[in-house]
């Protein structure tokens, strides 16, 4: 007998998401997609407001995706998927995910008045932000989920962003919708494995998936994952979920916390930062850690 | 069965008879009787519907183009500053070849604040893709709600149902209700040729380069361009089964009047009765009412208007720095033909100032009294 190990997969083969499409090298978000349709399947439908994944899929009439999508405008991506959902609820085809796919510019900035209507009315979608924390199809401009002291194409290093990342995660537990999660590409099977729960959940569910931007971040495509688990290994990008804005329950827990300068020395936009400012960033993310791990303990 | 009705509740019957399947609407006034009476007959059943009631007309333009292209018929109402806070999806819905049908209150743009009526919200989409009826009557809403969904079906070609403000929406009138049956006889389900199905996975409106996206809109506007045609035949169908005929335009005693009025919406209903005042005393004026803006119905204009020795457009409405809209596209229309006659553009009625009858034997007497316009714009009951 032989004793031959079997290496058991953690996520299905199928893919939803064609090789040769447009992302960048190193894209995080094309990582996120990928995942994410792992979990929902076939049954799928996007609604892609402008952003990076309005490109990546190709353009007319090519898309790498075996999915349908439908390209929205930029603040309409909740909207139109409430509206997808009701169309597709009467003419019968009841089984399909309506998913919104949106960047952080559409979720937290342009599209957040529409987000927090289909979320206050609990509409049947899943609303996913995948967050490379700039404008990046545009070109690099900043967002309100562009980190304190990260440069921009409109935070030039002489005058870097001054406010912290806003926290939307907090504003839709805010809502009480039945589910949300943060998840990162450098753990997929966490990712995975929550999309599967979303999707047996009615109602409002909402993803917010942290997505390197090798482009934006100007870092090398190659650490793209490594900075995603960097990002969750030092406190700066939690990973939990919340029911009904209440249950909170962190999925990644920290023995021990690195610091975050590591994590930023491996990108250009955080290069101009002197030892002081790294500090000043250091204290912050300690401070939100604490904050989480309050929450983590149900207080 | 008839019944008296208000405008606004002819706009509700017809999305209720068309059977539409999901109405995402905002409030905003004079259109909320529309959307109320709406979630009356969901609630109660009487329509099968979805009802999103959403934050803004931007969502509700939105939402029902996810949901016609998941193949669902989608109706929402709106008026003014709605209508302006649409204004990207309204390019998107036609751009998309969405057949939503809109019912739009006409009300004033603010500032100074206004609830009155004019045609200038609707008129500023006049550029966007869109089929605009303007109604002057209650049974005028519903029939015209009624053969918007069809045509609008047929071609993929949304389309924007008008009336005025508290003149036309406010006002109770005799309404002949149709019978389902007969409606449904007339409007079959909606089958769109592509939607979004988990058995045939599309992408809709991708990236679109140089090289196709000329091709869309070239196939818009061939589209744009069989909506008459379309329009007569549907008019002529619904004649047929219910007795009433509309058309793209409302000629009254056009044949041999020396002094045609063009006029749209409520004001054209005055300018009918005015127009048989004046006949009475022996005066050959006529009035074209024109129903439809957008495609503009210009063989039809051309036609009606050729005995006329001289034309008085009744704009509610101002291009700033231009004309009136109806006064533009009928100098456009009669360009180069009718021996010249000349336009004489009135501006009348801006933010619900009355027109009545004695308005239009104001211009008709200015008209009969000059060769040409004095003016481009001829201001009517303006204070200077």
């Amino acid at each position: 007998m032989s004793q031959e190990k079997k290496m058991k997969l953690s996520l299905p083969v199928e893919e939803y998401v064609g090789p040769g499409n447009l992302a960048c090298q190193g894209c995080g978000a094309n990582l996120a997609l990928r995942y994410t349709l792992k979990a929902l399947g076939p049954k799928t439908v996007l609604c892609i407001p402008a952003c990076c994944w309005a490109v990546i899929d190709g353009p007319f009439p090519h898309s790498c995706l075996s999915v349908s999508i439908y390209h929205c405008a930029f603040e309409t991506a909740a909207s139109t998927a409430t509206g997808v959902k009701a169309g597709l609820d009467m003419v019968g085809e009841t089984e399909m995910n309506v998913v919104s796919w949106a960047g952080d510019g559409g979720t937290l900035d342009i599209g957040i008045q529409a987000l927090s209507g289909a979320a206050e009315r609990n509409d049947d979608i899943i609303y996913v932000c995948y967050d490379n924390e700039a404008y990046m199809n545009t070109g690099i401009q900043r967002s309100s989920g562009t980190p304190k002291g990260a440069w921009t194409t409109t935070t030039p290093v002489k005058f870097p962003k001054e406010q912290p990342k806003k926290d939307i995660d907090a504003i839709m537990a805010a809502h009480r919708i039945p589910y949300q999660a943060t998840a990162s590409i450098a753990y997929p099977e966490d990712l995975y494995r929550k999309m599967v729960k979303a999707k047996s959940i009615k109602g409002t569910r909402f993803f917010h998936i942290f997505a390197p931007c090798p482009t934006g971040w100007k870092s090398r495509p190659e650490d793209a994952v490594k900075l995603a688990r960097m990002a969750v290994q030092n406190g700066l990008f939690p990973v939990y979920e919340i029911e009904h804005g209440e249950k909170f329950t962190l999925n990644i827990k920290l023995q021990n916390k690195k610091p975050v300068d590591d994590y930023l020395k491996l990108q250009g936009r955080f290069r101009h930062l002197k030892p002081a400012d790294i500090q000043a960033l250091q204290a912050e993310v300690d401070r939100e850690w604490e904050r989480v791990l309050k929450k983590a303990r149900g207080c | 069965m008839k019944k008296v009705i208000m405008g606004n509740h002819a706009l509700s019957f017809g999305a209720m008879l068309g059977r539409t399947q999901v109405i995402a609407a905002y409030p905003i006034t004079p259109q909320t009787q529309v959307v109320e009476l709406l979630s009356e007959m969901c609630a109660d059943g009487s329509l099968k519907a979805k009802f999103i009631k959403v934050e803004s007309e931007h969502s509700a333009m939105a939402a029902c183009i996810g949901a016609s292209v998941a193949g669902a018929r989608t109706f929402t109402a709106t008026s003014a500053q709605g209508l302006a806070l649409m204004h990207e999806m309204i390019h998107w819905a036609s751009g998309g070849r969405h057949p939503v049908v809109l019912g739009n209150i006409n009300r004033a743009m603010a500032p100074g604040w206004s609830i009155w009526a004019d045609q200038n919200d609707s008129l500023s989409e006049r550029d966007t893709g869109w089929m605009q009826f303007y109604c002057s009557s209650n049974q005028e809403v519903l029939d015209t709600t009624l053969q918007a969904f069809k045509v609008s079906e047929a071609l993929y070609i949304p389309s924007m149902v008008i009336l005025d403000a508290f003149a036309l929406s406010h006002t109770y009138e005799v309404v002949d209700v149709p019978d389902q049956d007969k409606v449904d006889e007339f409007l079959p389900p909606f089958k769109p040729y592509a939607r979004i199905d988990p058995a045939t996975p599309r992408a809709f409106n991708g990236l679109t380069g140089p090289e196709n996206y000329m091709e869309l809109r070239y196939k818009l506007q061939k589209d744009m361009e069989r909506v008459p045609d379309l329009v007569e035949s549907t008019g002529r169908e619904y004649e047929k089964m219910f007795g009433r005929y509309l058309g793209a335009v409302d000629p009254y005693r056009c044949e041999d009047a020396e002094t045609i009025l063009v006029t749209s919406g409520t004001a054209g209903y005055t300018a009918h009765v005015a127009v048989e005042e004046m006949r009475k005393e022996g005066r050959p004026v006529g009035n074209l009412r024109i129903r439809m803006f957008r495609p503009f119905p210009f063989a039809l204009v051309r036609d009606i208007l050729a005995p006329a020795k001289k034309i008085a457009v009744v704009d509610r409405n101002i291009s700033y720095g231009h004309h009136g809209m109806f006064a533009q596209e009928v100098k456009s229309a009669i360009y180069g033909r009718n021996g010249g006659a000349p336009v004489f553009g009135f501006i009348a009625g801006l933010g619900g100032r009355d027109i009545t009858p004695v308005s239009f034997r104001e211009m008709v007497e200015y008209t009969a009294a000059h060769d040409r316009p004095e003016e481009d714009i001829l201001w009517i009951g303006v204070k200077r």
